[in-house]
């Protein structure tokens, strides 16, 4: 059986020290195959986001392990998550985070400029990334001209214009009404699909958990459980 | 991947034009205050200097001096016989001209000037560094005779004479007509005596035609070059007590006024201005480096969190870093080189207006430059720094 995506072993995450220390993460196993798209839900501290974002190396874990594809991410260095970001992963935050002043094109194609791609490759492949997710003729318009919704489409073409396996999504629908919410749990489902793009999110809404394969709770610090999702609106 | 920094760094200054103007103004100000300061103290410097060379190099000149002693008498002035005595006793002296003065109206024909009046000899000339730009100097005979012949400054010549020659020509001086055999070059910085509208004289005709005396009202004498004035001073000290039968223990009841002193005096003391408005000016680049300072601070979170971002999408800390620098130090050189142009332009403006020689003076170019690039050069890029060694997580919840 071929390795998977993603391994998780007995990871840990402590932050502080001493007597305030917190542990957010008691050991967290999980396994993720290529393909999969995964929603992450539990209560508010029950460690979903914490995991989260040390699946997206923005966080490095205080113990256990983690391959990806194999590698033991725990032992890379700054520099070399930093490539493995660049390389593999995208992500879509709650609060968008784009780059304020600059173009939706300019902040699709950030990611490219960091891998020294050229202008006109750069050029293309984020208008592509943009007409994916519908906002290709919004290309020149910075960030305060675009709605919520719009912002968080611009962020997902950013996410995937460098075409990553694996796509980190923290409560995308957070600051969206649900009308919005279902348009990017489409999009999602979407990329999943037809990209092949495997999908983690974390979310504490059951009804946009709904539109995933799998769903995995969190309870304090630990996988509680994981289920087969209904996959709705497929 | 420096075209990719260059890029970036540019296209974010682009973006953030008030937060990158209000950058450069910091570090305009600051340039162009201390350079303007500091070379138009220098042009002071250079003025007060170029007047005192004014008075001829190293030259001591003797008067005597008030009467402040016993009995009030006044001290008595000099005579012919103590000019005699200084020329044959004291060595190291190239020229010793004694002067009596007087003013007097020049008229001739509709024109007239009020002239400061010099008896003196050929000495003068030398001890002044005065060179005739037409004409001669007096001759023996006429000194000896006291004739009414003189030596005419260029502002009497241009007042008198317009466009003629004056030499050969006479006109009335007070109650005295006197012909022109010679005329002074123009001086510029004409200094504290000012040649240009003075007619010299042979010292026996201003004696005897206008004060009325044989008195010499002072005696300049110029130091031979290679000569020690303080030693040619001391000397002339001491034969002056001699022959004015001061005995030891008596004060000097004259003065003698050294050129050379005054002049390191004057020096020093422009100097110490020149100081004093460089400290004035080296608060304003402090005032300019927090002005700078505070700016970079105020951005830190907007910043920081750009940063964050960056970092998630797979930028390096070192690429993001190497942007933040290449911002403040393309902020910072473009504010010094405004600057720098902006002082250029006033310091030359401003001495021009108060007539003082512009100096330019690379030194403070560059001293005022380098300390505003590295004000803005640290404060933008260390807070950058902490920011690309946070977790991109943490960078990007900064708050």
């Amino acid at each position: 059986m071929a390795e998977p995506l993603i391994q998780l072993e007995g990871i840990t995450k402590t932050f502080g020290e001493g007597p305030t220390a917190f542990q957010a993460l008691k050991g967290v196993d999980l396994t993720i195959e290529a393909g999969a798209f995964l929603a992450v839900m539990g209560a508010s501290g029950s460690g979903k986001s914490t995991t989260m974002n040390i699946l997206g190396c923005l966080d490095v874990p205080t113990g256990g392990s983690y391959r990806f594809r194999g590698v033991h991410v725990e032992q890379l260095d700054r520099d070399q998550r930093a490539y493995l970001r660049r390389r593999y992963l995208g992500f879509v935050f709650q609060g968008f985070n784009l780059l304020a002043r600059t173009t939706a094109l300019e902040n699709v194609e950030l990611p490219l400029l960091y891998r020294g791609e050229h202008r006109k490759a750069r050029r293309e492949a984020a208008m592509a990334a943009l007409e994916q997710v519908g906002l290709d003729r919004w290309a020149d318009h910075t960030p305060s001209e675009l709605s919520g919704g719009q912002q968080q489409r611009v962020a997902i073409a950013r996410a995937i214009v460098t075409q990553p396996d694996v796509l980190l999504a923290d409560e995308p629908t957070g600051n969206l009404d649900s009308e919005r919410s279902v348009e990017i749990m489409k999009l999602l489902q979407r990329l999943n699909a037809e990209l092949g793009i495997t999908v983690l999110m974390v979310t504490h809404e059951p009804d946009m958990a709904a539109f995933a394969k799998t769903i995995v709770h969190f309870k304090d610090g630990l996988v509680e459980r994981t289920e087969i999702a209904a996959g709705a609106g497929a | 991947m420096l075209f990719t920094t260059l890029l970036l760094s540019l296209r974010e200054i682009r973006r953030h034009l008030l937060r990158s103007f209000l950058t450069t103004l910091g570090i305009i100000i600051g340039v162009a205050a201390v350079i303007t300061m500091v070379t138009l103290g220098n042009g002071v410097s250079a003025s007060v200097q170029a007047s005192i060379s004014s008075l001829g190099n190293n030259t001591l000149t003797v008067f005597p001096s008030g009467g402040r002693r016993g009995g009030g008498n006044a001290p008595p002035s000099f005579d012919n016989a103590d000019v005699l005595a200084i020329r044959q006793q004291v060595s190291g002296v190239s020229a010793v001209a004694p002067q009596a003065s007087s003013s007097a109206l020049a008229v001739r024909n509709a024109q007239n000037w009020n002239a400061s009046v010099t008896g003196t000899s050929n000495d003068y000339f030398d001890a002044q560094n005065l060179e005739l730009a037409g004409g001669r100097r007096f001759t023996d005979a006429e000194l000896s005779a006291g004739k009414s012949v003189c030596v005419i400054g260029d502002t009497i010549r241009a007042n008198l004479f317009a466009d003629e020659d004056p030499v050969g020509e006479r006109f009335r001086l007070g109650t005295v007509s006197c012909e022109v055999i010679g005329v002074l070059k123009k001086r510029d910085n004409a200094g504290f005596s000012d040649p240009n509208s003075t007619v010299v004289l042979p010292l026996k005709t201003v004696q005897r035609r206008f004060v009325g005396n044989q008195n010499v009202l002072a005696i300049q004498v110029a130091v031979a070059p290679g000569y020690d004035t303080s030693v040619v001073k001391q000397s002339l000290t001491g034969l002056l007590r001699e022959r004015r039968h001061l005995s030891p223990g008596q004060p000097d009841n004259f003065d003698i006024f050294d050129s050379a002193e005054f002049a390191s005096t004057v020096q020093n003391q422009t100097k110490q201005l020149t100081l004093f408005v460089a400290a004035i000016a080296a608060v304003s680049l402090l005032v300019g480096g927090i002005g700078i300072m505070n700016i970079m601070l105020v951005s830190v979170t907007e910043r920081t969190r750009e940063i964050g971002i960056r970092l998630a999408i797979g930028a390096l800390g070192k690429e993001v870093l190497m942007q933040f620098l290449v911002e403040a130090v393309a902020l910072s050189c473009l504010g010094g080189m405004i600057g720098m142009v902006l002082a250029f332009f006033a310091s030359w403006g401003l001495a021009t207006l108060a007539t003082l020689p512009f100096q330019f003076d690379l030194s403070i170019n560059l001293i005022s430059f380098g300390i505003s690039a590295l004000i803005g050069i640290v404060f933008g890029f260390f807070p950058a720094r902490r920011a690309a060694a946070l977790n991109p997580i943490d960078a990007l919840r900064h708050e």
